[in-house]
């Protein structure tokens, strides 16, 4: 092959990369209008947003959650599907504080011009400490139902910017989803009121349940740097043990994102309760007592309050 | 001082566990992969160890992360390919090596492809990487029992394999015993393959099949001592790489497959037997011929 036939070459892929560009310069389709009687299409980063915006919005919006019902949004990988669902969508609800690093790329990316809710914000954020030792926005702020009243208020605004005809509706919805919320908050109370100070930590695969040990009064010590990482190293197992038996922590609970064997292991060596599942950025698959945010939190409680109770 | 090294076996159960079971991993694979040296298929070790994964990945999904599931999956997923692979280079013109790289591309796509259809990725990288700090008790009890019967069936099928690696011609006329000890010695590598994926991973389960044996080779002459050796080397090198993962705090696999590269690495130079320093040696030694070129 020539010199000046690899030329030609080059320069014919330069034509076709500016015929790309131009094709992405083209605004794909303009905002989606909504007909009258349609529903109100939304895309939820994942599962638990998803929920809560099928709470607010009802019959009258149509919701998607873009990362699955037990999926990771940590290490989520968006497909074109997932482009396609965002450029039909009106509304966009992310959970921000770096939860879904992926989403402001892709909202960008479908070209979305809709209604974009950001669900935090309003929240006190709470700073945790990275692997790294940095600080960072600890982003898991629906674990405490104070903010997850003002994830609903912020959903409920949003709606009712997309679609002003429905106000009424969403303002009804939005009221009663708030009421149940303020109940199942002063059950959860209820719950831990009573538990003894020494009982009251615990050991979780990653660090999801900050806000609402803030909340609850519970201690929760991730196990994130020896557990939820692939590649668990014996130091971070082994100085995880030491803090279990020196701090005298006394359940040890499995996620429903993180490799359960691990877990067994700690356990068998300081002689820790072992808990059930705990959810936290997913909800569960299927049609389980867990399957929305109410029931997610229900369940987390009832779990943490059968291992903390049953400790001699 | 040395007790301070010592101490993370002392105290934690997690680290005895797992060096329990690289000591099993060690005494089943390390004589396997001696064999494998010898009959030049070392990469054949390396695309079983892939070739597993789909059977692997059927049970993950089926079951979850059971051990009795995923080891019967990797089983007879690792047990197609090498009997796929070796049927079409009996009756095709393609080379054994090429039709093993061809089935375990298409074994080890079909795996990613499993996982990737109904888990996340996090499920993958539970499979593809293994975690030899949560060896439960089923796992180390499959890792024990199947070093006992590779070590025993080793032992039977010995003669035959080894002729059949020195002297093919005579192993043809010996018949049926020869294709007999071949599938066995196939079975075997299989079972040691899938016993390493819990621990290893299936992307460093053939470390223990191909690293020992090929340091061991540098040190001693006849097969006998080379597996001896290479079981010893496996476990030198377990021992020293959960000890890294301790003391550096270093992820645990892939420090021990690093700690059994270091060892044949330093076999490499400096075994008595071909290395780097023994042909230098040789080379200096050797009468020089006319047209091999100025050297020395």
């Amino acid at each position: 092959m020539s010199a000046r036939g690899g030329r030609r070459t080059l320069l014919c892929l330069l034509s076709v990369l500016g015929w790309a560009a131009s094709i992405w310069a083209t605004p794909v389709s303009a905002t989606p209008v909504r007909v009258d009687g349609e529903r109100l299409a939304v895309v939820a980063s994942f599962s638990i947003l998803a929920d809560m915006v099928r709470e607010v919005g009802g019959d009258a919006v149509s919701v998607v959650s873009l990362v699955g019902p037990d999926g990771d949004p940590h290490v989520f990988e968006p497909s074109p599907q997932d482009v396609g669902r965002l450029q039909q969508a009106r509304v966009v609800v992310g959970n921000g504080l770096g939860f879904e690093n992926w989403l402001p790329r892709l909202v960008q990316s479908a070209q979305f011009r809709g209604v974009e809710i950001l669900a935090t914000q309003g929240v006190r954020v709470r700073i945790q400490k990275g692997l790294h030792g940095r600080a960072s926005p600890d982003p898991h702020a629906w674990q405490d139902i104070g903010n997850a009243l003002i994830y609903v208020a912020n959903i409920e605004r949003g709606l009712i910017e997309a679609d002003p005809a429905g106000a009424a509706g969403y303002r009804a919805r939005a009221a009663d989803y708030a009421a149940r919320l303020g109940a199942l908050d002063a059950r959860i109370r209820q719950t831990f009121t009573g538990l003894p100070p020494a009982q009251r930590s615990v050991v979780v695969s990653h660090d999801a349940f900050g806000y609402y040990g803030d909340a609850y009064g519970l201690r929760f010590v991730a196990a994130h740097r020896a557990m939820a990482g692939v590649w668990p190293t014996a130091r971070g197992m082994a100085s995880l043990i030491e803090r279990i038996r020196r701090e005298g922590i006394s359940a040890v609970f499995v996620e429903n994102i993180a490799d359960p064997r691990l877990m067994v292991q700690l356990v068998r060596e300081t002689g820790a309760v072992m808990g059930g599942r705990m959810y936290s950025d997913a909800l569960p698959s299927g049609q389980g007592p867990a399957a929305s945010y109410i029931g997610m939190m229900e369940a987390n409680t009832a779990t943490l309050i059968e291992a903390l109770g049953s400790v001699p | 001082m040395l007790a301070e090294f010592w101490a993370p076996f002392v105290d934690y159960g997690f680290m005895r566990r797992a060096l329990a079971g690289c000591v099993s991993l060690s005494v089943g694979a390390a004589p396997l992969g001696c064999i494998l040296l010898l009959r030049r298929m070392s990469l054949v070790g390396d695309a079983l160890s892939h070739a597993i994964l789909p059977g692997v990945a059927l049970g993950y999904l089926l079951f979850g992360l059971s051990v009795p599931a995923m080891t019967v999956g990797g089983l007879l997923a690792g047990l197609l390919v090498a009997a796929l692979a070796g049927t079409v280079t009996r009756l095709t013109a393609l080379r054994e090596d090429a039709s093993f790289a061809a089935f375990y591309l298409i074994s080890l796509a079909l795996g990613v492809l499993l996982i990737s259809l109904r888990g996340s990725s996090a499920d993958l990288l539970h499979v593809l990487f293994g975690s030899v700090l949560a060896l439960d008790d089923a796992s180390l009890l499959l890792g024990a029992s199947i070093a006992t019967i590779s070590v025993l069936a080793l032992a039977v099928v010995y003669r035959p394999l080894v002729v059949e690696c020195f002297d093919p011609g005579f192993a043809a006329r010996m018949g049926q015993q020869g294709v007999i000890a071949q599938g066995v010695f196939m079975l075997l590598l299989v079972l040691n393959l899938v016993g390493a994926f819990h621990a290893m991973g299936t992307l460093m389960a053939v470390a223990f099949v191909v690293l020992p044996a090929a340091a061991a080779r540098f040190w001693a002459r006849s097969l006998g001592a080379q597996m001896g050796l290479a079981i010893g080397l496996g476990l030198a090198g377990s021992l020293a790489g959960l000890l890294a993962s301790f003391h550096l705090d270093i992820a645990a696999s892939a420090a021990i497959a690093l700690s059994l590269a270091v060892l044949y690495v330093l076999s490499l130079s400096m075994g008595p037997e071909g290395s780097l320093l023994a042909q230098r040696g040789k080379l200096v030694l050797l009468p020089r011929t006319p047209g091999s070129g100025g050297r020395a």
